[in-house]
């Protein structure tokens, strides 16, 4: 019984550290994703970058859709410079129909995605991450084998109006990591989506 | 006919002129306002219950959460319970979208826009706690308040309002 006790705290804790996710300075989770093109997409994949923005992300969210060119210009900007825009979609199609693969196949193709689009199936890879709405940005640095979390939060100060954006958060961090400096700011907040999940 | 169709044409390009995105002037039904119009009504130190929830009419759990919001205060505008509904929408739908959702919805509840777009600033001010995810849901009653990020139902509204 102590024994059957114990092994449930310990489940339970372990849970509660899933329901968390990932904080700045942990190791960013693997996942194995299907992509819009149908093949599958593991962030071990990504042998020869030197880091990753992941990016959970959805068709029908406003704020997604507000940063969406911001988010191909990203990855247009850093892909090259070794940090690729791997984007997510966490959400639940038969709670949200607009987010399903077929549409986010058509989206991606309809706006010429030069990145990664990836359906969370089964809503798995989300929660390990602790992503809590869309867009929600992680930045990851490649340190051996391992992806590590530099960066949670947004992409700058201003979803409504790109032309009077003030601090580009995402973009100084990548730039701060290139350079090999100390990130000003780990941590920033922004309204988004929640992440629809079946009740 | 001709004078007729000019005319026609006028008309029309005045009522376009008037229609297009501008922010309506004078007093608002629904006041637009920044983090810092907002804060007052964070922080009012009276017997009330505030219950201030922060929407937007494309978030589909906030819309399904609106009317237990409403019911809320119009089953206790005579208690000293006050609903805030704080809109998220983008400015430019306050026309096309905002004003006709009210309407359609008959919301009597107090209604505010926030249009603040430096979020990472007023999130934290409003709860250190909150992710940035709607719906939101702030109560409070003098120096008493807690945060809740998730969608209500009626039944817990009362709940929480009773046991608050």
């Amino acid at each position: 019984m102590k024994t059957l006790l114990i092994s449930l705290a310990i489940a339970l804790a372990s849970l509660s550290a899933l329901a968390q996710g990932v904080k700045v300075g942990d190791k960013a989770p693997d996942f194995n994703l299907k992509n819009v093109d149908g093949k599958m997409v593991a962030l071990s994949d990504y042998k020869d970058a030197k880091g990753a923005v992941v990016i959970f992300t959805c068709n029908h969210c406003p704020y997604a859709q507000a940063y969406e060119q911001r988010i191909i210009d990203l990855h247009k900007t850093y892909a090259a410079k070794g940090y690729p825009v791997i984007a997510i979609n966490p959400n639940d199609p038969s709670v949200q129909p607009q987010d399903s693969y077929e549409l986010m196949q058509q989206r991606a193709k309809e706006k010429g995605y030069p990145f990664a689009y990836l359906f969370d199936e089964g809503q798995l890879v989300y929660p390990k991450y602790g992503a809590t709405k869309t867009p929600h940005v992680y930045l990851l640095q490649k340190r051996g084998a391992d992806f590590m979390v530099e960066y949670i939060g947004t992409i700058d100060d201003n979803y409504k109006d790109e032309s009077a954006v003030k601090e580009k958060y995402l973009a100084n961090a990548i730039d701060a990591l290139i350079a090999g400096k100390k990130l000003a700011l780990t941590e920033t907040k922004a309204i988004g989506c929640t992440i629809k999940v079946k009740k | 006919m001709k004078r007729f169709v000019i005319y026609m044409l006028l008309v029309a390009a005045v009522a376009a002129s008037c229609t297009r995105g501008e922010r309506p002037t004078g007093e608002l039904a629904v006041p637009i306002v920044d983090y810092s119009g907002l804060e007052p009504y964070l922080n009012k130190s009276n017997d009330t219950t505030y219950i201030v929830n922060f929407w937007a009419t494309w978030c589909t759990p906030c819309v399904e959460e609106l009317p237990h919001l409403e019911k809320l205060s119009r089953e206790y505008s005579n208690g000293p319970v006050k609903v805030l509904l704080v809109n998220l929408d983008f400015p430019k739908y306050y026309d096309s979208r905002l004003l006709p959702f009210l309407k359609e919805h008959d919301i009597t509840a107090q209604v505010i826009m926030l249009d603040d777009p430096d979020t990472n600033t007023w999130i934290n001010k409003i709860s250190p706690e909150w992710q940035g995810s709607i719906p939101a849901t702030v109560i409070y009653r003098g120096p008493k308040r807690q945060f809740f990020e998730r969608a209500f139902t009626y039944e817990e509204l009362v709940e929480i309002v009773e046991e608050f």
